[in-house]
């Protein structure tokens, strides 16, 4: 059992916030925290692997009891077996590849460890390379590699993908996700990448100024099961523009930007960066090979 | 070609220095850490008295020393008594005033080098199992060496170039606590002026030569980065 409740006025660029958390986490897992910048998703990230303390709570995880304020338990970080992949890398300059995994090492003398995590990250050829010489890609893998060395009760992951083109980080969604069945890990991620979100999840909870404002499955929280469609995606408005009497709403879906003509009236409740869903029923779509 | 007073000035200076460093890296790594880290309210303070030595005249430092080592005074006879130490118009002395003086020169690069580091780098280093000191000696201090190498030869150069601290504190005794920059006084007083310009030369020659070394090796050290 993974239990998590966290309590904290988190101090922002918006203002102080109430981080107020508490849900459980299924074990082996993925889970994705989702939500605008600022909403408190990091911090809790940080918060289970005890760089941060939480005000309150009660965080569990595989049953061991790893910050309790009430029987005022706080595990140290460094004896929580956390793999924490940070949005930038963090990874350490002035070792190569090797020995930032050897680093993560224990017990120096499971080097054969090393390798064997190397071999399945397919990183063995960059071995000896130092972190500034790798691609943003690369760098990535390193730093997943890195902290599956440390054999982590949990994979705490930071946007580790959001750096990254488009292409590059479709093929690592599918790398994390053949290493995450390998190794059966209860895995957090931080996401604010829809297409990522349905790709990659089990679960999502989806924050709001600190608070859990959704959860449950991508299709529950982004599907909208509410409206029966012939089509739908979700989207997020970028553009509003009038054009004559009408108004032209520019959505932006995954890595498309479809534009949708509206009334005046149904614009009034549209605003940029609003997410929103977009359907059709009274049309049959047509499919057309590219 | 050189007169053996000279090179036992010389030699002297450069022990001074080199002492001084060595123990102010000792000192200064522990202090700079704890200000590039700390959030203790009180941190002005302890900058503003690190920083002193930048802006007080040497000679009030070198005024305060001579009469709190004093063995007229009860710490310096106390010293005096139970470690035999007399610390005025010493060599010892010397290094005590030297470490003082340089200590902003030491401190101030080693603190903006633990500043400067990512806080990304210890804490990924904090999540796989590693203490403070681990962290310290495998990931910081190997992270920071242009900040290391700065503050080593910027300390080393000050000491080499002290005036004031040193000759209220030391004052001119050949072998003891005569360095090259009290001699180029003394030579001018005496209107030896070849032997004033032999030092003179020297110090400004190697001073020259140590920062052109720091600043050619940092460039490397940065380019190494990216």
């Amino acid at each position: 059992m993974n239990e998590l409740i966290v309590q904290k006025a988190l101090r922002g660029a918006m203002g102080t916030i109430n981080l107020d958390v508490n849900t459980t986490l299924k074990k082996g897992d993925l889970t994705v925290l989702f939500g605008k910048s600022g909403a408190g998703k990091s911090t809790i990230l940080k918060m289970i692997a005890g760089l941060m303390e939480p005000s309150n709570g009660k965080i569990v995880i595989n049953d061991e009891i790893w910050f309790d304020k009430n029987k005022k338990i706080n595990l140290p970080p460094q004896k929580r077996k956390v793999g924490f992949v940070f949005q930038d890398y963090a990874l350490f300059p002035n070792m190569s590849v090797k020995e930032n995994l050897e680093y993560a090492l224990d017990d120096k003398k499971k080097k054969t460890k090393v390798d064997e995590i190397l071999e399945i990250t397919e990183l063995s050829a960059l071995a000896k390379e130092k972190p500034q010489t790798l691609s943003g890609g690369q760098s990535q893998r390193v730093a997943l590699a890195r902290a599956l060395v440390r054999e982590p009760k949990i994979l705490l992951l930071d946007e580790p993908l959001s750096a990254l083109d488009f292409a590059m980080r479709s093929k690592l969604q599918d790398e994390l996700i053949k290493i995450q069945h390998y190794f059966k890990l209860t895995t957090i991620l931080v996401s604010h990448d829809i297409s990522e979100v349905y790709k990659l999840s089990n679960y999502v909870l989806e924050l709001e100024e600190g608070q859990i404002k959704k959860q449950g499955t991508a299709n529950e929280i982004f599907g909208g099961n509410t409206i029966s469609g012939k089509f739908k995606f979700s989207g997020e408005i970028v553009d509003i523009q009038a054009s004559d009497i009408v108004f032209v709403v520019s959505i932006l879906v995954g890595q498309d930007v479809i534009k949708i003509v509206s009334s005046k009236d149904e614009v009034e409740n549209f605003r940029i960066n609003q997410r929103v869903i977009v359907s059709s029923k009274a049309f049959n779509p047509l499919i057309i090979p590219q | 070609m050189f007169e053996d007073s000279f090179i036992q000035t010389m030699m002297l200076t450069f022990k001074l220095a080199g002492i001084t460093t060595i123990i102010l890296l000792f000192i200064g790594i522990p202090l700079g850490y704890y200000l590039g880290f700390t959030q203790t309210k009180i941190k002005p303070v302890i900058e503003a008295i690190v920083s002193m030595p930048l802006v007080l005249p040497p000679s009030v430092l070198g005024f305060y020393m001579l009469v709190f080592f004093s063995p007229k005074n009860s710490f310096g006879l106390w010293l005096d008594e139970t470690f035999d130490l007399r610390l005025v118009f010493s060599f010892e002395g010397l290094v005590i005033a030297s470490i003082i003086f340089s200590l902003p020169f030491m401190v101030h690069p080693l603190q903006s080098g633990f500043s400067s580091i990512p806080k990304n780098l210890s804490q990924a280093a904090y999540t796989l199992g590693k203490s403070k000191i681990d962290v310290l000696f495998n990931v910081l201090l190997p992270n920071m060496r242009p900040a290391i190498l700065t503050g080593v030869v910027i300390s080393f150069a000050h000491t080499v170039g002290e005036f004031g601290v040193v000759l209220m504190m030391g004052g001119n005794i050949a072998g003891e606590t005569r360095v090259a920059s009290i001699a180029i006084y003394d030579e001018v007083e005496a209107l030896n002026y070849d032997l004033a310009n032999q030092y003179a030369l020297t110090l400004f020659v190697i001073s020259f030569l140590i920062l052109l070394s720091v600043y050619a090796i940092n460039k490397h050290f940065l380019r190494a980065k990216i």
